[in-house]
C-alpha cells in the first residue's frame, strides 16, 4: 500500500496519539483510578441490537469490555479503566474501523453526572498534551473547551434541529436517520454537547430517570459533530436487566441475526454491583478530534486495507 | 442487483427511473443504533444532486449506460443530428441533452454520446476543438485601457474572451472542458 515509505504525516500523528495516551493514564491515575485488563475474547456477548460480532473460534472478540469491568465492580473494585481493542464486524467508514481502541471507565457510588465531568477533565488534558490551550479547531470551527459545556436533551435536539419529537421519530423508525443527518452535524460546535436523557429502549443498560420513566440516564459526548463517548448510569437490577437483554435478542431474531445466549454469570454478579456510572470512549475519534483529522485511516498505525 | 455493500465513488445506479451516479458515499451509525449508509448522487440526466440514507439489506438496480461514437451532421429546430458511422444510424438529440456541447459543434465533428436505455443524455467533444473566430473588434494599437483580453463571437453563434491580436476569420482551438480559449491555429 505505501510502496515502502509510511507518509510522514501519519508517522506524527503516531507519535502525537502516544503522547495523548500518555496524559490519559495521567489523568486517571491522577483521579486514583486502577487500570485493569480483561479478556478480550469472551463466550458471550452483552445482547445488543446493532452490534454484530467477530467469531473467534467457538467464542467472540469482545465488542466492548463491558461485561467483565462490572464483573471487576461486582468484586469490590470502585473506580477503574481500561484501553483496549475492540472488534465489532463490518463496521468501515471514515469513522469506523472493525478493530478500534475503546476507553471505558467506571465508578462506583456515582451516577452519570460525574462521568460528565470526568470527560472534561479528560478531554483538555488530551488537548493540553499536544499543546492546544483550551480550544479545538476541527473542519474550520473553533470549539472551546474551558467555560461551561452544553447539556442538550434528546427530546430538545429533536425539537431544535429536526422539528420532531423524539416520540415520533422512533414511532416512525426513523431515530436514527434523524439522528445521523440532522442532528450529529450541529452538536458540539462551539462548546462540547452532552446529548442525554434517551428514550428508554435506546439505554438497554442505563438506570431509568428518577421520576421520569420515559428516559434512561444515557448521554453521548459531541464535539465538532464527532461522537466521542457512550455513558450510563449502570442499571444495576438483574431482573429488569435480563427483561431488557431479552427485548435485545427478540429484535435480532427478527431481524434475522445471530442470537446468542444471555450472558448468565454477568447476570449473577450484576446484584453485587453497587450503583454505578460507566462509560465507553473511543479513543481513535478523540485522536482525530485534537488532531483535526478527517478520517480515522489518519490516526491508526494501519487499517484493514493496509494488512 | 447491487447492495449497500457494493455502494462505492463511481457506482451507476437506477432511481426513480433515472440514472445515478455516486460522488460521495460513508458508512455512519449513531451511537447504540443501526447502520446506515450516506450516500451524495449526481442525476446523470439533469445534474441534480441528490443525498440518501439507506439501511444495510436495501438494494439498487444498476443503472446501465451505453457511450457511442457518432458523428456531428446538422442542426433542425431544436434538435442536433447525429449519425453512426458503423451503421449509418441516426440519432437526435434535444438542446437540453445536448448541454454545453452545442457551444463547440462543428460539422462532422466525432462526438461521445452517452445513452442511457437508448435515449441520448450526454455528449462529450474531444477537449480542443478548432473553430473560426466570425466576428471580433480590431485590436486598436496604442489602447490605453489595459484589458489583455476582448469578446469574440464564433461560428456557432458563442461568444468568449480572446486576446486582443485575434482578428476576425481566424482559426482559434478552445477548451471544451472550460469553454475558453486556448491558442491561435497558424496558417
Amino acid at each position: 500500500m505505501f510502496a515502502g515509505s509510511y507518509p510522514a504525516g501519519r508517522k506524527e500523528n503516531l507519535k502525537h496519539r502516544a503522547t495523548i495516551l500518555g496524559a490519559i493514564r495521567s489523568f486517571f491515575s491522577e483521579n486514583n483510578f486502577i487500570e485493569v485488563e480483561t479478556p478480550h475474547r469472551i463466550p458471550l456477548p452483552i445482547p445488543e441490537a446493532h452490534i454484530d460480532l467477530i467469531d473467534s473460534g467457538s467464542w467472540v472478540l469482545h465488542p466492548s469490555p463491558e461485561i467483565c469491568m462490572k464483573r471487576l465492580l461486582a468484586a469490590g473494585f470502585e473506580r477503574i479503566f481500561q484501553f483496549c481493542r475492540c472488534w465489532r464486524d463490518a463496521e468501515r467508514g471514515s469513522l469506523h474501523l472493525p478493530e478500534f481502541t475503546m476507553l471505558e471507565w467506571y465508578r462506583t457510588n456515582a451516577d452519570y453526572s460525574q462521568l460528565m465531568d470526568d470527560c472534561e477533565g479528560l478531554v483538555r488534558a488530551a488537548a493540553e498534551a499536544i499543546g492546544l490551550q483550551g480550544t479545538i479547531r476541527r473542519q474550520g470551527h473553533t470549539i472551546s473547551l474551558n467555560g461551561s459545556w452544553e447539556r442538550l436533551t434528546v427530546r430538545e435536539a429533536f425539537y431544535r434541529y429536526a422539528g420532531i419529537s423524539a416520540e415520533v421519530a422512533l414511532e416512525k423508525d426513523l431515530f436514527d436517520e434523524i439522528m445521523v443527518c440532522k442532528i450529529e452535524p450541529q452538536l458540539g460546535m462551539d462548546t462540547p454537547t452532552i446529548l442525554m436523557e434517551y428514550p428508554t429502549e435506546r439505554g438497554s443498560l442505563a438506570r431509568k430517570k428518577l421520576g421520569q420513566e420515559d428516559v434512561a440516564e444515557r448521554f453521548e459526548l459531541y464535539i465538532g459533530g464527532l461522537e466521542l463517548a457512550n455513558a450510563f448510569s449502570e442499571l444495576v437490577d438483574a431482573e429488569e436487566q435480563r427483561t431488557r437483554f431479552v427485548q435485545e435478542q427478540e429484535f435480532r431474531s427478527a431481524a434475522g441475526k445471530t442470537v446468542y445466549p444471555l450472558p448468565e454469570k454477568f447476570l449473577q454478579d450484576l446484584s453485587n454491583v453497587p450503583p454505578s456510572a460507566g462509560i465507553a470512549f473511543g479513543i481513535d475519534r478523540l485522536v482525530m478530534l485534537v488532531l483535526d483529522a478527517d478520517r480515522i485511516d489518519q490516526v491508526v498505525a494501519f487499517t484493514p486495507e493496509e494488512l | 442487483m447491487y447492495s449497500v455493500a457494493d455502494l462505492r465513488k463511481g457506482l451507476k445506479i437506477t432511481l426513480d427511473g433515472d440514472p445515478f451516479i455516486v460522488i460521495a458515499f460513508d458508512f455512519v451509525k449513531p451511537g447504540k443504533g443501526q447502520a446506515l449508509y450516506r450516500t451524495k448522487m449526481r442525476n446523470m440526466i439533469n445534474g441534480t444532486i441528490l443525498d440518501r440514507t439507506y439501511r444495510s439489506g436495501e438494494t439498487f438496480e444498476p443503472a446501465f449506460l451505453e457511450e457511442r461514437t457518432m458523428q456531428y451532421l446538422y442542426k433542425e429546430d431544436n434538435h442536433y443530428c447525429f449519425m453512426d458511422n458503423q451503421n449509418f444510424e441516426q440519432l437526435s438529440i434535444s438542446e437540453d441533452a445536448i448541454g454545453d456541447a452545442k457551444n463547440f459543434l462543428i460539422d462532422n465533428i466525432e462526438a461521445e454520446i452517452l445513452l442511457f436505455k437508448d435515449k441520448p443524455i450526454g455528449v462529450s467533444l474531444p477537449n480542443f476543438v478548432n473553430l473560426r473566430v466570425t466576428q471580433t473588434d480590431p485590436w486598436l494599437k496604442g489602447d490605453t485601457t489595459g484589458s489583455d483580453s476582448k469578446p469574440a463571437t464564433i461560428e456557432t453563434g458563442y461568444v468568449l474572451r480572446v486576446p486582443p491580436f485575434i482578428e476576425e476569420g481566424e482559426l482559434i482551438t478552445i477548451d471544451t472542458r472550460t469553454g475558453e480559449y486556448s491558442t491561435r491555429v497558424k496558417g
